[in-house]
């Protein structure tokens, strides 16, 4: 109300105003138009704000805007020990959670030289791969509800209900996991658990394949995404787009494969790729990905060693409740770890994990103290964000649409 | 030969007299180069043959609080021939601190470079658009530089006005 009251007071604005009350269809045919998306917006995953200019309903400009969820988490990093950050990587990347969390003790135990129990390191790849799975299905259900099928929703959100609730009893949180520790993960994962995830693998292939079965069947669905957005090989490269996206494009570059991390070396499987890089491609490169986490899970499940779950290290990793409360050396470290934080040598390293939405990497430099005195996220949601500007120029609005889809940010972990 | 040390040897033909430092902690090979030298060096490891280091992935700043040369710029790159992640870093001594923008070099650099300049407040010399990426246009302060509290600067962001 101030604003319209501010422009009736305004002489020279209302002057204007009445003036332009005879616009033809030629001054709108001849003008370019600038056009405000978001931060408010149901296709833009988030509070990503986009600033259009447009000829007609050719986009000749876009400007990306971000910050609208940004949280100082580098900032927050600073402040608190290297234990209690872990609860705020699930924040990053909300669709994928565990995979957050992975990458960020991994990073930790590299910087203080740690090395996790081969259990906890197999039980670290089972609940990455769920996470992808989950991840990948929100991002292809969204995507294909931006461009029209909102079917499509539905049947990837229960397939990733059924993975919150294995987190639910692997964990004890279905979204907000914090599942891991440095040196380890939280808890043992029991043969319900176990049963549990073999029994949703063999649910979600023949969902998969009635999800492929509804989608590629839509013609509407494939005319609006094959050809659009095209990103080329060298293009993708030099604008720094990571995970599936730099996949679609013909890229075959996977941290799991590229710097084996966790027991990814002993695992036999396929990385696919795309040469169009088109948004259909980037759309079955999701799929494609799914089916291979699928088979990393089940030979996960078969390899998978008995012992313990949590190194031992006291100096630096946690001890159990229960001899907490019954020893006094473990009370000692128990008291320094939680006060006084880990206390890694002095340095910087740079550790990076594949995640859904591409290479998530922490670089941290330690002065010796409990705690970082820099921790700086590489957030590839940022990185494919990068791309929107080249991608969109000549295409129409409603493509702008798929394209954002398509590359699949989330903004918690662009803003971070 | 091993890549680092093929890297190293490469590196040091041209460039032996702007290196400052080589440090390999934890499987981390890092160049320290003098602050005029970060672009050739830059093109240098781009365009080489032998190592191809085409792709950007991350550029950063650390701010050091009490040392004289206060601001460090922390780049990593990724070469796809080598397979290989590697660091470069540059000491900046002036006030304000400026450096040569790399985003000529790698396209990618673009956006990290400004999330730097916002967060650390380094300028990059002929950057083409040096805009804040996350704080609002017209924020004075830059968040991560350590002086700046972690509660924020009461009355540096301007709020919303109350509904009546």
């Amino acid at each position: 109300m101030d604003r319209i009251k501010q422009i009736y007071n305004d002489e020279k604005l209302l002057k204007k105003l009445q003036e332009d009350q005879n616009l033809t269809i030629e001054d709108v045919l001849e003008n370019e138009m600038v056009i405000n998306m978001g931060p408010q917006h149901p296709a833009t995953h988030g509070v990503l704000r986009l600033v259009l200019r447009l000829d007609g309903e050719t986009v000749v400009g876009i400007v990306p805007e971000l910050g609208y969820l940004h949280r100082g988490y580098e900032k927050m990093a600073e402040n608190m020990s290297y234990i209690e950050f872990i609860p705020h990587t699930d924040r990053l990347d909300y669709t994928g959670t565990m995979c957050n969390n992975v990458g960020y003790v991994l990073a930790v135990e590299k910087l203080a030289g740690i090395e996790a129990p081969k259990r906890a390191q197999y039980i670290r790849m089972i609940v990455a791969e769920l996470s992808r799975i989950a991840a990948h299905m929100v991002a292809i259900g969204t995507y294909a509800m931006d461009v029209g099928a909102v079917t499509m929703v539905m049947w990837t959100f229960r397939e990733r209900e059924k993975i919150n609730s294995i987190f639910d009893r692997i964990a004890g949180a279905r979204f907000t996991t914090s599942y891991t520790r440095i040196g380890g993960v939280a808890s043992d994962i029991d043969d319900q658990s176990i049963a549990e995830i073999v029994k949703f693998l063999s649910e979600l292939e023949p969902a998969l394949v009635e999800m492929d079965k509804l989608m590629l069947s839509n013609r509407i669905f494939i005319g609006r995404l094959e050809g659009i957005g095209i990103l080329p090989k060298e293009d993708a490269i030099a604008l720094g787009v990571t995970g599936p996206n730099l996949r679609a494009s013909g890229v075959e570059y996977d941290v799991r494969r590229a710097k084996p991390y966790l027991f990814y070396n002993e695992i036999d499987f396929k990385i696919p790729t795309f040469s169009q890089g088109d948004c259909l491609a980037r759309y079955f490169q999701r799929g494609d990905e799914v089916r291979e986490s699928i088979k990393i899970l089940r030979q996960c499940l078969d390899k998978i060693p008995n012992g313990e779950v949590i190194a031992n290290s006291p100096k630096k990793v946690l001890p159990h409740k229960t001899e907490i409360y019954s020893k006094m050396e473990e009370l000692i470290h128990d008291f320094m770890i939680i006060n006084f934080g880990i206390n890694p040598p002095v340095g910087d390293t740079f550790l990076s994990v594949e995640n859904p939405k591409g290479e998530l990497g922490f670089y941290i430099v330690s002065n010796g103290s409990g705690q970082p005195w820099k921790l700086k996220i590489h957030s590839p949601s940022f990185c494919n964000l990068q791309a929107l500007s080249q991608l969109c120029k000549g295409a129409m609005v409603s493509d702008v649409i798929a394209i954002i889809g398509s590359l699949d940010p989330v903004m918690g972990e662009a803003d971070k | 030969m091993n890549t680092k040390e093929l890297i190293i040897e490469r590196v040091k033909e041209k460039f032996s007299e702007s290196i400052e430092e080589i440090s390999d902690f934890r499987d981390d090979l890092c160049f320290t180069i003098k602050k005029d030298q970060i672009v050739n060096l830059g093109k240098f490891l781009k365009e080489e043959p032998d190592l191809q280091f085409i792709m950007c992935k991350d550029v950063t700043a650390i701010d050091w609080a009490t040392r004289k040369k206060r601001f460090t710029t922390v780049y990593h790159i990724y070469s796809f021939k080598l397979n290989y992640t590697l660091r470069l870093k540059s000491n900046i001594d002036d006030d304000p601190p400026t450096i040569e923008t790399v985003s000529a070099v790698w396209q990618s650099a673009n956006w990290y470079e400004r999330e730097t300049w916002d967060m650390y407040g380094i300028k990059f010399i002929n950057h083409p658009d040096l805009r804040r990426i996350y704080m609002p246009e017209g924020f004075e302060h830059h968040p991560l530089k350590k002086d700046f509290p972690v509660l924020g600067i009461p009355g540096s962001l301007p709020l919303p006005n109350k509904a009546d």
